[in-house]
C-alpha cells in the first residue's frame, strides 16, 4: 500500500466550525482523500485514535485549561507539521471572550474556572505551541483549506508538484 | 460478569463536542456513573451582554458550529418579539427551508458518520469496504442536499449569512430553487434506503420517561406550543416556568428537570408527540416504519431522525415548487425596551433563548437552554440502567455500548456547557 499523509484532526475550545466545514467538504472528496490521507486521530469521526507519529495535526479551537495545555504540547511532539483551523485557534476569539470581562464577570464566573482547572487567560494556539501554518475564519475557508491541504501533499511527496 | 469494573472513557467518539464517562462496578452493582460535558464554557450568557441587538443572533450562532443555524433562528426571533416585528410570509418560509437544510444535514452526519459504524460493526467510516462505497455516496448525496439548501437560502451552511433581524438580506432566485429541487428529489430514494437500514436495527433500551417537543402543525420546528407526553401544553414564553435546573458539579453543562423529573427532548420526542403532522408524502410512503411510534426504545430516536430528513426533503420540495421569491423591504427595526423570548426545535430537541434588552437596543439579561443539557440528566441514568445488562460482556465491548448509549441521543456538547445562570435581577423590566 502506497504511502499516506498521516493526519490527526483535533480540537479543543470553540464551536467545531471549521470541523464540520470539513466534514461537508467530504461530500466531494472523501474518495480522493482515502487514497491520501491516514487519518490516525479525528476523534469526531473515529472511536480508535493515536496521535503519534503525525505528518500534520490540524488543530481546531483556543486553548482554555490545563489539560487542553498539556495536551497540544504532546500533540507538536507528536507531528512534523502543526496548522491552526479557524478564527478560536489562530486568533483566541471569539472563545477568548472571558478575557476581556469587567471585574465583576469575572468574579461571577470564577468559580467555574477554578472547578475546571481553566488557565487565567484563554489563548490562541501560537502562545502556547510553535505553530506552523494558520487557516484562519470563523469557520475556515473552504477553498483556501484545500489550496493548503494540496501544498502540504506536494510538500510531503505524496503528490507531484 | 464483572463483579468489579472501573470505566473512564476520555472523550467519548462520534459526538459533537466533548464528554467524558466514569463508571464504578463493586460486588456486581452499579456504583456511580458520572456522565462530563467537559467541553469548556466560552461564557456566552454573560459576553452577549452590553451588546448591541443587531448583532447578537450572529454572535450567539458561534455557541454552536453544527446546529449554528438553529442558534442564528432562536435568537432573531428572541429579538423580534422583544421589539415587537412580525416577519413576512415569505421571511417564514425561508427560515423554514434553512432549518430544514440544517436538519438534513446534521441528522445525515450523524446517522451516517457516528452511528452506521456501529450497525455495521466497525470503527468509522473510514473503515468501511468498497461495498459500502455505494451507501457513502448515498451519505455525501443526503448531507450535501441538507448543506446546498442551506448555501442557496442562508448563505452558508455554518455560521448562515443571509438571515438577519425581521427578514432575509437575499432572496434565492428561481434557477437556483430548480437546481435545490433536482437535487432534494434525487436524495430522497437514499433516505428511504436510510430509514429501513434504522428500522431494521436490533438495537434497544426502553425506558418510560416523559418527552417534550414543540408542536407544530405542518412539523417545521419554529412555531406551534410546547407539549408534553403526559398533557401539559406550555406556551413557549412560559416554557422557563416548567424547568428547574440541577448543577451536576463534575459536568461544565448544567442540567434540568421537567416539572421536577428527567425528562427527553429531541427526534424521538417530536416524532411521539406530532408524527400525524408530519408532511403528506412522507406519511404516504412510510407507515410501517410510523407505526413504531410513540416508542420509549432511545435507538428509535435515530429512525426518528432518519424520518425527519425524509420528512425536511418533502416539504422543501414542496415549498419551493409552490413559491417564487422576491425581494421585498425589510420591516423597520427599532430599539425597544423589553423581553424577548425564541424557542424552536433545533436538530436535538427544544431550544429557548430568552433576552431583555434596555431603551438603546444593548442586551441586559440573556438566557439560553440547550436540548442536550435537557436529556443530561436521563442520558445518565440510562447508562447506569444499561450496565447491569451489559457486565457479562468484555470490558471493550461494555465501553463501546456505552458510547453506543450516548450516541443514541446525538448529543451536541458544544452547545450544552453554555448555560450559566448567577444573577437575576428582576428589577429590571
Amino acid at each position: 500500500m502506497s504511502r499516506k499523509l498521516r493526519v490527526g484532526w483535533f480540537s479543543f475550545t470553540c464551536c467545531e466550525d471549521s470541523t464540520m466545514v470539513f466534514i461537508e467538504l467530504m461530500n466531494e472528496k472523501f474518495f480522493e482523500w482515502r487514497d491520501l490521507l491516514d487519518f490516525r486521530y479525528f476523534r469526531t469521526l473515529k472511536g480508535r485514535n493515536d496521535m503519534t507519529d503525525l505528518d500534520i495535526a490540524f488543530v481546531e479551537g483556543a486553548i482554555s485549561n490545563k489539560k487542553e495545555e498539556e495536551t497540544v504540547k504532546k500533540i507538536r511532539q507528536n507531528c512534523k507539521k502543526l496548522v491552526a483551523i479557524g478564527s478560536c485557534a489562530c486568533t483566541g476569539a471569539p472563545a477568548n471572550q472571558r478575557n476581556f470581562f469587567d471585574q465583576s464577570t469575572k468574579e461571577e464566573i470564577q468559580f467555574i474556572l477554578d472547578r475546571f482547572e481553566h488557565r487565567e487567560k484563554v489563548s490562541q494556539l501560537s502562545d502556547v505551541v510553535k505553530v506552523d501554518d494558520f487557516i484562519s475564519g470563523c469557520p475556515m475557508d473552504e477553498k483556501f483549506f484545500l489550496s493548503k491541504l494540496d501544498q502540504y501533499l506536494k510538500e510531503f511527496g505524496l503528490v507531484h508538484a | 460478569m464483572h463483579d468489579s469494573l472501573d470505566i473512564n472513557i476520555e472523550q467519548i467518539s462520534k459526538t459533537e463536542g466533548h464528554a467524558d464517562l466514569e463508571v464504578k462496578v463493586r460486588a456486581g452493582k452499579v456504583q456511580d456513573v458520572k456522565l462530563k460535558i467537559s467541553e469548556n464554557k466560552r461564557f456566552y450568557t454573560q459576553a452577549v451582554r452590553n451588546r448591541h441587538f443587531v448583532s447578537v443572533p450572529q454572535f450567539v450562532s458561534r455557541i454552536c458550529g453544527t446546529c449554528s443555524i438553529a442558534h442564528l433562528t432562536c435568537s432573531t426571533e428572541a429579538v423580534e418579539k422583544c421589539l415587537g416585528i412580525t416577519p413576512s410570509p415569505q421571511t417564514e418560509l425561508l427560515r423554514k427551508l434553512a432549518v430544514y437544510g440544517m436538519m438534513i444535514r446534521d441528522h445525515a452526519m450523524h446517522l451516517y458518520f457516528f452511528c452506521l459504524p456501529d450497525i455495521f460493526k466497525v470503527d468509522s467510516v473510514f473503515e468501511f469496504d468498497k461495498s459500502k462505497d455505494q451507501l457513502v455516496k448515498q451519505a455525501f448525496a443526503v448531507k450535501g442536499a441538507g448543506n446546498n439548501l442551506s448555501k442557496v437560502v442562508a448563505g452558508r451552511a455554518i455560521h448562515a449569512t443571509y438571515e438577519r433581524i425581521g427578514s432575509f438580506s437575499h432572496i434565492p432566485s428561481k434557477e437556483d430553487c430548480k437546481v435545490m429541487i433536482k437535487e432534494l428529489k434525487s436524495a430522497r430514494d437514499h433516505v428511504l434506503d436510510l430509514i429501513k437500514i434504522f428500522y431494521d436495527c436490533d438495537f434497544a433500551f426502553n425506558r418510560k420517561t416523559t418527552f417534550v417537543a414543540l408542536v407544530t402543525k405542518d412539523y417545521s420546528f419554529l412555531e406551534g406550543e410546547i407539549r408534553s407526553s403526559d398533557g401539559t401544553v406550555i406556551k413557549e414564553e412560559d416554557y422557563w416556568d416548567h424547568l428547574s435546573r440541577v448543577v451536576i458539579p463534575y459536568s461544565q453543562a448544567t442540567g434540568f428537570k421537567f416539572k421536577g423529573d428527567e425528562f427527553m427532548v429531541g427526534a424521538l420526542a417530536r416524532m411521539n408527540l406530532n408524527k400525524d403532522s408530519l408532511h403528506r408524502n412522507t406519511r404516504k410512503d412510510i407507515p410501517k416504519y410510523l407505526s413504531v411510534f410513540p416508542s420509549y426504545n432511545i435507538y428509535h430516536n435515530n429512525l426518528a431522525q432518519a424520518i425527519e430528513i425524509l420528512h425536511c426533503i418533502d416539504h422543501s420540495i414542496q415549498m419551493l415548487e409552490e413559491n417564487e421569491f422576491k425581494e421585498e423591504s425589510p420591516p423597520a427595526v427599532r430599539s425597544r425596551k423589553g423581553r424577548g423570548i425564541g424557542v424552536i426545535e433545533a436538530p436535538r430537541g427544544t431550544l429557548y433563548h430568552m433576552l431583555e434588552l434596555d431603551g438603546d437596543g444593548k442586551v441586559k439579561y440573556a438566557n439560553f437552554v440547550i436540548p442536550t443539557a435537557q436529556n443530561q440528566i436521563k442520558m445518565e441514568k440510562d447508562i447506569a440502567l444499561v450496565i447491569p445488562q451489559i457486565l457479562d460482556m468484555p470490558k471493550h465491548d461494555i465501553h463501546h455500548e456505552l458510547e453506543k448509549v450516548v450516541r443514541a441521543y446525538d448529543p451536541c456538547l458544544s452547545c450544552a456547557s453554555h448555560f450559566l445562570r448567577i444573577k437575576w435581577n428582576r428589577s429590571f423590566v
